[in-house]
């Protein structure tokens, strides 16, 4: 068992640690200390200290960035968690038939969770692109074009400015819905069948079978959903750069941060200044991730 | 009738809802739930299959009635996707990047997953961690440097770059997850074949990778979906027209179809990406579902 046994180790984990301190580790440390300099990508570099962040922290964009940013972060995982779950009970527990107290989906279930899971599969710049023919503004988009048939005006889903961030969220959340079916479905195959008979034969309603029954025993799916909903708030980047008119806009008012990061870093030729805001990604997301699991923390219900 | 004795029971007054009104309530909840489950299907096919319809209109047709069957089937729309707008060339590419990158990953990933797991030495929880903190951390921390390292490196623009730079990103989870995995498994087989005298390496590649295939397949579709869809990478390395992926490469089809106004091109280069999403899906649809949601679940 003994015989070459260091030169295994080390040859099995030459090749992986490498690669990934290379391209992973080592920019992410850097990121750090380049967000101290006035690096433009060319000249030798200054030490500044947090002049960048000061500069950051003045800047509207920014904010306007972090306020979408907490948009996406309350709506995105709000409105698809419930739809999800709502569609996961029907299909695992709600639709009992007529006869007898069997617990089960409604009809179709299967069909319903392969269609519904089907745009998790789409890239979402595969996705934005559908979608801006979607939201076309003339007859030619597949939401106005009713409009105008009907006689109706045709709404600038995109181009209105108050407007704009919600189609971005609606996008994201059309895409999130299957998966999330799935996954709580996932959670609730693995409720024990009598826990539930017995609440039913004690009378429980569709109500109380949901909330007080259905919804603690799924808890901890439920915080993963969460976590990972935010994370994917606070990137964006592919729907936004792709969806939205001038990849952020009408006059910033989709943009997040991941945007501002790739436009200062790639095109205002800041490098330095971009690698700042990605720092600052990276606290709200390590914060996010921390509270979420600290806030929602509860007795898991031990079966 | 029936709810007439029902009502009437109510109206006495019941503590405990009895079963008659429990299946009502339970009959009305899933008739809504069945309308919602079907408005919810069309909202997700509609948008999927009118883009395919479009797809084979002209420009006249598109704006005139978009709602409408096209007049005949015009397979030149597509013809002129593949070509002229050259999806067939970026989806050759993301096929390329994503088979090597992957293929690359579950080596990489599971070699040391394996080493982590089962062998004991000084600086294995070290490495252990390094590989899963690289799961909390955003690519967009590491952005800009990367593009400079991979530069450095003469890596930019390049097949070679892009794919290894994926494969960097895909070993946090890979290594993460293949690790609890190989833990899992049981060690008396391992121990019988380092009695009849295999290596290491051999007992690896021979008992331990086939063992694991489960494993290595859930994980192994995570990464495929995950590669098809990277957007960022991408876009930051990759420059010059004809390397492009799928995924850039519909973006910039999408910029050009508004400046030459080639809207059915542009319908036809979207359908025929997710054209192939459609077929892999209806082929590997449980292992698809479960590979993605296994990692949630983790």
């Amino acid at each position: 068992m003994r015989h070459g046994r260091v030169p295994f180790i080390i040859g099995f984990l030459i090749a992986p640690v490498t690669i990934y301190v290379v391209f992973v580790i080592w920019p992410y440390v850097q990121t750090f200390y380049l967000s101290m300099t006035n690096w433009t990508g060319y000249q030798t570099k200054d030490w500044i200290g947090f002049d960048n962040y000061r500069r950051m922290f003045r800047e509207d964009v920014f904010w306007e960035a972090i306020k979408h940013h907490a948009i996406i972060l309350v709506a995105l995982p709000l409105v698809t968690i419930i739809i999800a779950l709502f569609f996961a009970y029907l299909l695992n527990i709600g639709g009992r038939s007529r006869q007898g107290t069997g617990l089960k989906g409604v009809w179709g279930s299967n069909v319903y969770r392969i269609v519904f899971f089907f745009p998790q599969l789409l890239a979402l710049p595969i996705i934005g692109v559908l979608f801006t023919t979607v939201y076309r503004p003339n007859s030619s988009g597949l939401i106005d074009g009713v409009l105008i048939k009907l006689g109706a005006q045709p709404i600038g889903w995109l181009t209105e400015k108050n407007l704009a961030l919600w189609s971005v969220i609606a996008v994201l959340v059309w895409q999130a819905v299957g998966f999330y079916v799935v996954l709580f479905s996932a959670g609730m195959a693995s409720i024990p069948k009598d826990i539930l008979e017995a609440a039913e034969i004690d009378g429980a309603t569709q109500g109380t079978l949901f909330f007080r029954v259905t919804l603690p025993l799924l808890w901890d799916t439920l915080q993963v959903a969460w976590v990972y909903l935010g994370i994917a708030a606070f990137d964006a980047f592919a729907i936004v750069d792709v969806l939205t008119v001038e990849q952020g806009g009408p006059d910033h008012s989709t943009t997040v941060l991941a945007e501002e990061i790739y436009r200062n870093a790639f095109q205002n030729g800041k490098p330095a200044y971009a690698s700042a805001m990605g720092v600052a990604l990276f606290f709200l997301t390590i914060t996010f991730a921390a509270l979420t699991l600290r806030v929602t923390r509860r007795e898991t219900v031990e079966l | 009738m029936a709810t007439d004795t029902q009502r009437k029971l109510t109206a006495v007054g019941h503590r405990r809802p009895e079963p008659q009104r429990v299946k009502r309530d339970v009959r009305l909840f899933s008739r809504l739930g069945q309308v919602a489950l079907v408005i919810w299907a069309i909202v997700v096919v509609v948008p999927i299959l009118w883009t395919f319809l479009a797809s084979f209109k002209d420009t006249t047709e598109i704006f005139s009635s978009p709602w409408t069957l096209p007049a005949h089937l015009r397979w030149e729309n597509w013809g002129r996707a593949w070509t002229k707008a050259h999806i067939g060339q970026y989806f050759l590419n993301s096929v390329l990047v994503v088979g090597c990158s992957v293929f690359g990953t579950m080596l990489l990933g599971s070699m040391a997953a394996y080493v982590l797991a089962r062998y004991k030495f000084w600086g294995n929880r070290i490495i252990y961690y390094l590989f899963v903190s690289g799961l909390a951390f955003p690519v967009f921390l590491a952005l800009v440097p990367l593009f400079f390292v991979v530069r450095n490196l003469g890596l930019l623009d390049t097949y070679q770059g892009l794919i290894l730079v994926y494969i960097a990103y895909s070993l946090p989870f890979t290594v993460f997850f293949l690790t609890a995995f190989f833990k899992t498994l049981p060690s008396s087989v391992a121990e019988a074949a380092m009695m009849d005298g295999a290596s290491h390496t051999r007992l690896f590649f021979q008992i331990m990778m086939p063992m694991a295939r489960p494993g290595l397949v859930s994980v192994a579709i995570f990464n495929v979906i995950g590669s098809w869809a990277q957007y960022l990478l991408p876009v930051v390395l990759m420059t010059s027209d004809s390397k492009k992926v799928l995924t850039q490469g519909i973006a910039q089809i999408n910029i050009n179809a508004g400046y030459a106004a080639d809207w059915s091109g542009l319908f036809a280069a979207i359908s025929l990406s997710i054209l192939p999403m459609i077929v892999v899906y209806a082929i590997f649809q449980r292992q698809i579902q479960s590979g993605l949601t296994a990692g949630a679940v983790k």
